[in-house]
Order: C-alpha cells, then structure tokens, then sequence
C-alpha cells in the first residue's frame, strides 16, 4: 500500500485547513478514485472534523433541489456564513460515466470564495457512495466550513444512507406526486426532519401536503412530548418563496439536536460511530479480500468451476473466505 | 494495485451564446464513454469556467463557442488557468470556428479544436489518446 510521505501529508493537510481550493479539490478527486494514500490524509484531518453544521437534501429528479440549495446559499451568506456543496447525480449503469448538471443552477456562486462547490457521481465507489461522500464531507469540514449542503437523488439506497450523515435532513416534493409520493421509499420518509413542497404554485399542494403528513405520521415512530415533529413547509425555489422558513426550521432542529443530545457531535454518537465504522470495515474487507483474490487468480479460478458445474457457489464462497479469517494473527 | 481514475471533462459554453444542443450532444457523448462531465451551464464568464474547473478538479475543459467570440474567450479562459496555477487541465474548442483561427487558437494553448461535422467518436477518440487523468 502506497503511503504518503509525513510531510506531504502534513503539507495537505495545511492547505486545506487553509482553505485552498486546488489542494482540496484534488483531494476529493483522490477520494472518488479510491487512492489508498487518501487514508493517512483523512486520519490527519479528522480532528479538525467536528464543526461544519451538514444538512442533507434529497428527493427524485426534477422537484428542484438544486434551485433549492442555489437560494440558500443567498441566504447563508447574507448570514455571512461559508457553505460547501456536494451535489451528487447519479452515473449510467450501462457506460460508467456520467452528466454531473447540478453545478448549473448554482454557478452564479461560482466566484464566491465563501462556496465550494463540487459535483460527485454516483459510481461504484471503492468504499460505496456514503464512504466516499463522508470523506468529502470531512475535508470540507477541516476547511472550515460553517455549513455543508449534501445533494442526493434519492431513488438508491446508498443516496438514502449518504442523508444518514447529515444533521438534518430535508425531503423535497413537489404537488400531485401523489401515487408517486407511495412509491418513495420507507426509509426516506424515516429519515426526513423537514419536508418541503416546492413549486407550491401548482395544483394539487393542499392535497399534497395532506398525504404527505399522513403519510409521516404512520411511517414515523409515534410522537412523543418533546420529540421533533417533521413540520411540512411550502416554497417555490426559484422565486426565493419559502426558502427563509426552511431556514429557520434547520435552525429550529439544531437547537432541538443540541438539546437532546447534550451537544455532542452526532458523529460521536454510539449509533453513528458503530453504523460508521462498521460500513467501512465492511468496505475495506470486500476491497482487500476481492482485490487480492482477483490478483491470484483464485476467485476467477472459482467463477469458472461454478460455471462448469463442478462446485456450488456456496462451497465455492467458503473456500475462498474461509482460509483468510484467521483471527489469530493480528 | 491500480486504481482506475476516470477522466472528468467540463463542457462550458462561455460568453452571450445561448445555443447549447452541441454543447449537450457532446457531454451525452462523453458520458458514454464513461467520462464524467460537469456542464457549466449557459452564460459563463471565463473567470466562472476556470474557477468551476478548479472546485471540480477536472482534465480538460470543452468551450463551446457559437457566437464568434472565440478570439478573446478561449485564450483568455487559457490565461486565467495559467495565472492559478491551473494550465495543466487541457482546453479544447468546438462550435463555429472558421478553420483560419485554428492555428492562432493553438499556439495560445487551446489543445484542438473541433470543427461542425466532426463525428463524435472521433473527438472522443482524441480526448482519450490526449487526456489524461491528472
């Protein structure tokens, strides 16, 4: 495993405390790509973790959430807070690339040294999207920024575990989804703090909003005194409606956050260090296992005696993890 | 163990030209092709490209040019790249470009230059021979 020098590292580690955009965009690219070097970088970075506020915005194409995030960077930075962007868009399963087109509804913030902002696809991450996301997160973290807006498609799975990395969580909608609001994964509407219809100029919004807060209430645990209650706002992005009260809402959430939970950084949290490690030993097995048995043949050797009926997959499984778990060495 | 980096293109379409289907047609290309491409969107300074370009750390830049303001946008998005320390992501033009701008374009750093009517396998050809992941 290639290692990077100490003092490059240190050196990294500066410019992005620093806040220089070249050394931290290389470094988010190092990410996607899975560079192993990466890792000795992130475990320099993450005691500078801790302080960015993330919220995470997500929902199916076209309901407007990156006009969303656009008008709230306005108003972040009339707060004269800083902001970092991930918007990701989701890559072809059929050629591996992909058309990152969040970035156009933003780029008038594109001269504000105050953004960053960075387009990620989905792709088949070493580590999975989330493991790669969060690590970005982390480095715009470390440079300091006040806020960092994650921007999913939430359609996959892992777009639904990536919103499990942020404080808040906002799902946004828009009028007459109606049957399709059905068809949005349960676990989206578990991990939704804040809902939002957007283009609530349209027909069907009261509608709307009464299947979604039904909807809420039978997919959310039962409603206790003192525990948050989702609230359902209505907006239209792109004339700057309803963006100052989504606002306050986040704050709203973040004082109840602070209060439950003592202040203590929901990274810290039992539940989230335990969901967090575990993803990433989970994904550094299946890189270093699948890796090393790509490399000597074995596990090809073991597709071709299953594809010629001479072993069962299950068997096959066996033969190739179980001499490898030895827990006597350390 | 190698890791397979894939190449990162922005299409740009810089300066008061609102036409963008070619601009659009290429980064459908390139997506097949398994590039991943941040379109900049339309009406963008080069000052915006080049700093887009830098957050999004990618290859090469594609200005898309319709209007006839090549002459200054494509060197002047050359320059800026080169003032932050950015000139190794290559650039690279398409659109209108009368054929005698070529040569004056090229030595002020614009890689190629692709003409009306180029078929899109070559141009990607091109991008994959000449760019490399940085």
């Amino acid at each position: 495993m290639e290692v990077r020098d100490k003092d490059v590292m240190s050196r990294i580690t500066e410019k992005v405390r620093a806040g220089d955009v070249r050394t931290v965009a290389r470094l988010i690219r190092d990410i996607d790509d899975g560079m192993p070097e990466v890792r000795g970088t992130l475990k320099e970075l993450y005691p500078y973790t801790g302080n960015a506020y993330i919220v995470g915005i997500t929902g199916a194409p076209g309901v407007g959430k990156s006009t969303l995030v656009d008008q709230m960077l306005s108003h972040l930075r009339g707060q004269n807070k800083t902001v970092g962007v991930l918007a990701v868009d989701p890559t072809s399963p059929f050629s591996g690339g992909a058309i990152l087109g969040d970035r156009v509804r933003m780029q008038r913030h594109s001269m504000d040294e105050g953004i960053f902002i960075r387009s990620m696809a989905t792709r088949g991450h070493f580590g999975g999207l989330t493991q790669s996301t969060r690590s970005a997160i982390d480095v715009l973290d470390a440079m300091g920024k006040d806020y960092i807006l994650v921007e999913t498609v939430g359609v996959g799975q892992d777009e639904v575990d990536v919103v499990k990395s942020a404080h808040t969580t906002i799902i946004v909608v828009i009028p007459g989804m109606g049957d399709d609001i059905q068809a949005i994964k349960a676990g989206i509407l578990e991990v939704g703090d804040i809902f939002v219809i957007n283009k609530a100029d349209r027909e069907g919004t009261d509608k709307t909003l009464n299947d979604l807060r039904l909807m809420i209430e039978m997919s959310q645990n039962k409603y206790e005194e003192g525990r948050w209650k989702p609230p359902i706002l209505k907006a239209q992005a792109v004339f700057d409606k309803g963006v100052a009260g989504l606002l306050e809402e986040i704050e709203k959430h973040r004082s109840y956050l602070n209060k439950a939970f003592g202040g203590l950084h929901f990274r810290k949290r039992k539940d989230k260090v335990r969901e967090e490690l575990a993803g990433m030993v989970k994904n550094r097995l299946i890189e270093d296992v699948i890796n090393k048995l790509t490399e000597t043949g074995e596990f090809d050797e073991a597709v071709k005696s299953i594809v010629e009926g001479k072993m069962d997959p299950y068997t096959a499984c066996d033969n190739l993890v179980l001499p490898k778990l030895d827990f006597s060495a350390k | 163990m190698v890791h397979k980096r894939r190449i990162r293109v922005m299409v740009a379409k810089p300066g008061l030209d609102g036409h963008d289907r070619g601009a659009r047609i290429i980064a459908r290309a390139y997506r097949d092709a398994g590039f991943e491409v941040v379109y900049s969107g339309l009406h963008q300074t080069p000052e915006e490209i080049v700093e887009a370009a830098i957050q999004e750390d990618v290859d090469m830049i594609g200005l898309s040019s319709l209007a006839g303001a090549h002459r200054y946008l494509f060197p002047r998005t050359v320059e800026l790249l080169r003032e932050k320390g950015a000139d190794d992501i290559v650039v690279c033009g398409g659109g209108i470009i009368p054929e005698e701008d070529i040569p004056a374009l090229k030595e002020v750093g614009i890689k190629q230059v692709f003409t009306p009517g180029t078929p899109l396998d070559v141009i990607v050809k091109w991008v994959e021979d000449n760019v490399k992941p940085r």
